[in-house]
């Protein structure tokens, strides 16, 4: 981390170049590639130029020897957002890797999670898939891990963050933020006073990485570096399942809640101490 | 007047008459185990508790309580007939505003809770258990993500009040930098933008739609033809299978297929 020349930011690569950084060397494989141009069907009559790969790329390759489904999100087309050809080729993909996994194919997924949710030029579409992304979530866990590495920029916001909250296992850099609603919507639904969307260290020490640490909320908290991502993911892929999901623990965040006194506004330092995050 | 819809409630109401409540759960949540023509069910709606203690959850949205509670409520279920060989239904009854906006709520991991309730719908879906959604009001965003996107069956109540959507209109139409007359031109001419229930179940998203005479409070006429589609989509998961794939085939839906299709095929 000291050795500056010695790191690779992971945030400034794109999507591709981000699923190829973790996919162990030669073995990166991608299916449905820009070449065969599967475009969102919705946006050019709405005005907006799509792209090649409709912003997801999926790749199949292995991690430390183990087989690997990617599917990395390019937080730079639409701010990451889902819509239907993307949306449907993360979900087709999970869905195909449980499938494996039903014929003894040991594969995993790595969720690379740059997004703002629901692509809204294409809202209802979007929606769909990503109800069927949570299903093929679900349903592949029952075999194998489900990985979600929420990097930066972006984020990982809307229903992706309910999909972030079903994977195995979460990694975060202190540059991520993970969190249900963007903080444009709150302060426009609950208004300045409950969220001041323009207050950049106010939105990160509620939503930051540190702060989802902190909390228990993700696993891993790591520095912007490929080699160390690459560790993490690695690691977690190796760990296989964990002992309990963090989305089955309704008893334990209900207990957690009884004991809040939600009257006054909430403090960063109070979900700390509420969630007893273990790595605090 | 209620600033908040008293569908989800009354739908409830109607079709739990004689079930038994279940208890230890927030006055937002409504749970009943009940049987609905010979086979036995649970109902689940999530309801407006103006005394919620979340104050950002007052009118029936889905927040940190709810989405925990409803997966309380349908994990009960899947541990109650694991050893059963007839797997009890779950009707998801929707009439949900929204999810909740908030500061306590981003604060303590309402994406959590979202994911907590999706998880137990899914994995209850998975075991056997028939699950049903059935729009009444608003399916809007995360708190139908939450609370009914994973059944194996939607049916929709045909009526202006019954929407699905992404995000409401003054919030979406900010955040794609439009005004609200805008998006409501480019909604009508897009389906997958459009508020109204037709053009949605133009996505091939929904199992059936059906007509009531009274929406806010069903008549007994209305009750008798809502009971027996829920029996019929009961029926049809028991044949057709426990996964999503009812949701593929529609024209306007045709890319969702078309990926799966090509990925297949270089997989």
């Amino acid at each position: 981390m000291t050795d500056l020349l010695n790191k690779h930011s992971f945030i400034e690569l794109g999507a591709r170049q981000r699923a190829k950084a973790l996919l162990d060397p030669g073995t990166f494989r991608e299916l449905l590639d820009p070449f065969q141009r599967i475009m969102s069907p919705w946006l050019e009559r709405q005005g907006v130029v799509p792209q090649a790969d409709d912003g997801v790329v999926i790749a199949k390759g292995s991690i430390g020897g183990l087989p690997v489904v990617i599917a990395a999100i390019e937080g730079a087309f639409q701010g990451g957002s889902l819509g239907e050809v993307g949306g449907a080729k993360m979900a087709g993909a999970l869905e195909l890797a449980a499938e494996d996994n039903r014929n003894g194919i040991p594969t995993r997924a790595v969720l690379l999670l740059e997004t703002g949710g629901v692509r809204l030029q294409e809202a209802n579409l979007g929606l769909a898939a990503i109800a069927d992304i949570h299903a093929a979530i679900v349903d592949l866990r029952q075999y194998q891990p489900v990985i979600g590495v929420v990097a930066g920029s972006v984020g990982c916001f809307g229903g992706m963050s309910i999909a972030a909250g079903l994977c195995s296992y979460l990694v975060v850099t202190q540059e991520a933020r993970l969190g249900l609603n963007g903080p444009q919507v709150i302060e426009q639904e609950a208004g300045l006073e409950e969220y001041d969307s323009r207050d950049r260290p106010f939105i990160w020490s509620l939503t930051g990485g540190e702060q989802r640490f902190a909390s228990g909320l993700v696993d891993r908290y790591t520095a912007d570096d490929v080699a160390q991502i690459q560790q993490h993911v690695s690691e977690l892929l190796q760990q296989g399942l964990p002992a309990q999901q963090r989305s089955r623990q309704a008893d334990l965040y209900l207990q957690r809640l009884a004991r809040l006194d939600a009257a006054p506004q909430i403090e960063p330092a109070t979900v700390r101490d509420l969630y007893q995050g273990a790595h605090s | 007047m209620n600033t908040y819809s008293l569908r989800g409630l009354n739908w409830f109401n109607a079709l739990s008459a004689g079930a038994k409540p279940v208890e230890d759960l927030p006055a937002s949540l409504k749970v009943a185990d009940g049987v609905l023509g010979n086979q036995p069910v649970r109902f689940i709606a999530v309801v407006a508790d103006p005394e919620n203690r979340f104050v950002r959850a007052r009118n029936g949205e889905v927040g940190l309580l709810e989405g925990w509670s409803l997966a309380k409520a349908v994990d009960e279920v899947i541990a109650a007939d694991v050893d059963k060989p007839h797997k009890r239904a779950v009707i998801a009854i929707v009439d949900v505003p929204s999810q909740a906006y908030g500061r306590r709520e981003e604060a303590l991991g309402i994406h959590q809770a979202l994911a907590g309730a999706a998880d137990s719908y899914a994995r209850a879906r998975l075991a056997g258990h028939a699950v049903i959604g059935l729009l009444v009001g608003k399916a809007m965003s995360g708190a139908f993500l939450a609370h009914g996107y994973q059944a194996n069956r939607l049916i929709a109540l045909r009526d202006p009040g019954v929407m699905v959507h992404a995000m409401g209109k003054a919030s979406a139409a900010r955040v794609t930098l439009r005004s609200v007359e805008e998006l409501e031109a480019l909604a009508a001419s897009v389906p997958p933008m459009a508020y109204d229930i037709d053009s949605y179940a133009s996505l091939g998203l929904l199992w059936e739609t059906l007509s009531v005479e009274q929406i806010e409070q069903p008549t007994t006429a209305d009750l008798a033809r809502v009971t027996e589609c829920l029996n019929q989509a009961i029926g049809d998961v028991a044949a057709h299978g426990r996964d999503l794939s009812s949701r593929l085939g529609a024209s306007n839906r045709a890319a969702s297929s078309k990926v799966r299709q090509l990925l297949r095929a270089q997989w």
